[in-house]
């Protein structure tokens, strides 16, 4: 019984469905399954063999970013039960993402996210153009262990050189790890502003988060 | 001295990729897409404006959407015909619909050093030495800012590159790198200065701004305000979308086609609506997103289908066209590349889109190759000599000729011949020779591309911009860092 709603919440992830990952969630609160074996003997199971697709070509894009939004939706809805349960999921670190001040592209960063959030980090998106005031609030907040920081124009890439210089005052920059991105970053630029390193896509991103925190 | 400017022109060929009834379905649906679902202007001008003339404004998402007979009313202002003017008049574009021209693509980031071969990060020097290519090339015809000149301030980089341009060649400059209001006024004051003044300016823009939107749906608010004083001032101006398939648009391309549409035409609207009949152009780079990675593509059938369809929508509205070609996504200048930028440019070009963006990049319009740039030329000098077809008389059906040569023999030596041999195609970089000449060096079109631009650099020396108005430009640009 139990066995069989793992099978479709894997499944629900695998196609990417956010309402019947949200009602298969809902059942699993209501007969009385852990919600922490609900996300790892069910959804994740979904998650990896989603990612198992992508890397064998199967999958596309729009297929991970579908069934990263079905897991964050299931994750959410059985929340409110394990705090009920005082037990909380294991997250792979905290992520404070951001597209910089002056910028207003949004989707490589969104991407990001959705693909981050999918793999088990906490992700704490702030949008786009936000000042690098408030991207140091929230990393102080959340006591974060990575920040993102999007950019597509060479006129406001500056910003992510900015919000590093301000990690660096602060004293931060030794436990924070900056990831950068966007269309203009290079190698080069990575080192000049001794980021921490960049991905040229959203999938890379998630390896390169697990390699700042310290896995794989 | 100043090269004459080629540009297609009278083509023979034609293509419809779209009929009536089609471009009506998407320019009814871009309506619909107006008025139902709205267009982000995250402007407080733009917004008083469209307010002003009763579209609905949801100030607190700066959502616009207006009524399909107030952005149809607004379009009827825009002129169907003008030139872009250079300085030098003899190299002026006329924009009416029977030109194509071509330009350098940009806005880069690194460039392959045309001498050390290394990769690195753009500068200005760049930007003076591609424009100073570009001068004496016949094929380019106007300037985008080619690379960023990120050794100068962010705050008014974009000036630096518009001055260094001007100063290298005598050709128009569109740029595409001016994105707030501040810039874009001093901007105009820079050109103001080499067109005598403003009003002469009006009358002959020697500027021209161009403007992305941000897909789907939106516009940038420092991107609005630039194009609102570049209208007022009579500087041509465009809007391009870069819609692109599975992420900023639909998986479809003509869903991608509408939601492009709809940005360009309610940007459009909008400059009608602040200042009507200003000049303005249509532009567009949509691409298709790589469906694995997300990726910008630069380049592949979709691209090809997209360079056709939009000056197809743009006639629709009376309006020229910068399209997006070339600007393959091609790490080196290969196979790739070739076929990328020649499907590209060929089906802009079929079509005559106005203005086609651009010759020179490599990786998505993020490297910048000298080699690419003169291959790029001569992709578009095969594609102008194919533009012209086959012309059908007396003269060049040649029947006394071939009556002289008879069966057998040949036609070397024939007056004939000689009229018309040098109508034929003669390409720069195309490797024609022996195998064994071949085998001698294995050299090909790279090197000989790459020699030719490092020869033009050498050598050419473009028509100087006078010393007093640099010295201004230096001040004006100064002045506005000194704030």
């Amino acid at each position: 019984m139990t066995e069989d709603l793992f099978q479709k919440m894997a499944q629900s992830i695998l196609d990417g469905d956010s309402e019947i990952a949200v009602v298969l969630a809902k059942q699993a609160i209501q007969t009385g399954v852990d919600p922490l074996e609900a996300i790892s003997k069910g959804f994740v199971v979904g998650v990896n063999q989603v990612g198992a697709n992508f890397a064998c070509g199967q999958a596309f894009l729009p297929e991970l970013v579908m069934a990263g939004e079905a897991m964050k939706a299931a994750v959410a809805t059985l929340e409110p039960e394990m705090q009920r349960r005082g037990t909380t999921r294991q997250v792979l670190g905290r992520v404070v993402l951001a597209t910089v001040e002056g910028d207003i592209h949004e989707i490589g960063k969104t991407l990001v996210g959705t693909m981050l959030s999918a793999s088990g980090f906490q992700v704490y998106d702030l949008g786009v153009d936000v000042p690098a005031a408030r991207i140091i609030e929230k990393v102080k907040e959340v006591d974060a262990d990575l920040v993102g920081l999007s950019a597509l124009l060479t006129t406001t890439m500056v910003k992510q050189k900015e919000v590093i210089g301000e990690l660096d005052k602060l004293g931060l920059r030794r436990k924070v790890k900056v990831m950068v991105g966007g269309a203009p970053v290079t190698r080069d630029w990575v080192q000049k502003i001794e980021a921490d390193g960049y991905s040229e896509d959203a999938v890379g991103a998630v390896g390169l988060a697990k390699r700042l925190v310290g896995l794989d | 001295m100043s090269k004459a400017i080629k540009s297609i022109t009278n083509p023979k060929l034609h293509l419809e990729i779209l009929t009536p009834q089609e471009v009506k379905k998407i320019h009814d649906a871009t309506l619909w897409i107006i008025e139902k679902v709205g267009v982000r202007f995250p402007s407080k001008r733009a917004l008083e404006i469209w307010a002003a003339h009763g579209a609905e404004v949801d100030s607190g998402k700066m959502v616009v959407r207006a009524k399909a007979e107030l952005i149809e009313k607004a379009l009827k202002t825009c002129p169907a015909s003008y030139s872009l003017a250079a300085r030098n008049p003899t190299q002026d574009l006329v924009l009416d619909g029977n030109h194509v021209y071509v330009g350098t693509d940009g806005c880069g980031v690194e460039v392959i050093d045309i001498l050390t071969g290394i990769r690195r990060v753009s500068c200005l020097q760049d930007v003076c030495d591609i424009a100073r290519i570009a001068d004496d090339t016949e094929e380019i015809a106007f300037h985008w800012v080619p690379v960023s000149a990120q050794d100068k301030p962010p705050g008014t980089r974009g000036l630096h590159e518009i001055k260094a341009i001007w100063e290298n060649s005598t050709k128009h400059v569109q740029t595409e790198s001016i994105y707030d209001e501040r810039e874009a006024r001093a901007a105009i004051e820079m050109a103001g200065l080499i067109a005598g003044s403003k009003e002469e300016l009006r009358q002959k823009p020697i500027l021209s701004l161009m403007q992305c939107s941000a897909s789907p749906l939106g516009h940038d608010g420092g991107s609005l305000d630039a194009a609102l004083v570049a209208a007022e001032f009579g500087i041509p101006t465009g809007f391009m979308t870069m819609a692109a398939n599975l992420t900023t648009g639909p998986a479809t391309l003509a869903g991608n086609l509408a939601v492009g549409n709809a940005e360009v035409i309610s940007g459009t609207a909008l400059l009608q609506l602040a200042f009507p009949s200003a000049p303005v152009f249509y532009a567009a780079a949509q691409t298709a997103s790589d469906p694995r990675t997300g990726a910008y593509t630069g380049g592949g059938p979709e691209d090809f289908l997209y360079g056709a369809a939009t000056n197809i929508l743009s006639d629709y509205y009376g309006i020229p066209l910068s399209m997006g070609s070339f600007a393959t996504g091609a790490k080196e200048p290969n196979w790739q590349a070739g076929i990328e930028n020649s499907l590209s440019t060929f089906m802009a070009s079929i079509v005559m889109a106005d203005m086609l963006l651009g010759v020179g990049f490599l990786h998505g319009s993020r490297i910048w190759s000298f080699a690419e740039m003169m291959m790029d030329c001569e992709i578009f000098s095969i594609i102008h000599k194919t533009m012209q077809g086959i012309v059908v008389d007396d003269e060049t059906l040649g029947l006394e000729a071939i009556a002289a040569v008879g069966p057998g023999g040949n036609f070397l030596s024939q007056k004939h011949t000689l009229k018309h041999m040098r109508d034929l195609f003669q390409p720069q970089f195309m490797d024609r020779r022996t195998y064994n000449e071949w085998e001698a060096k294995k050299d090909d079109a790279r090197d000989w591309a790459l020699d030719k631009a490092r020869k033009i650099l050498e050598t050419h020396q473009p028509e100087p911009l006078d010393e007093k108005i640099s010295l201004e430009m230096i001040k004006l640009i100064a002045s506005l860092e000194s704030k």
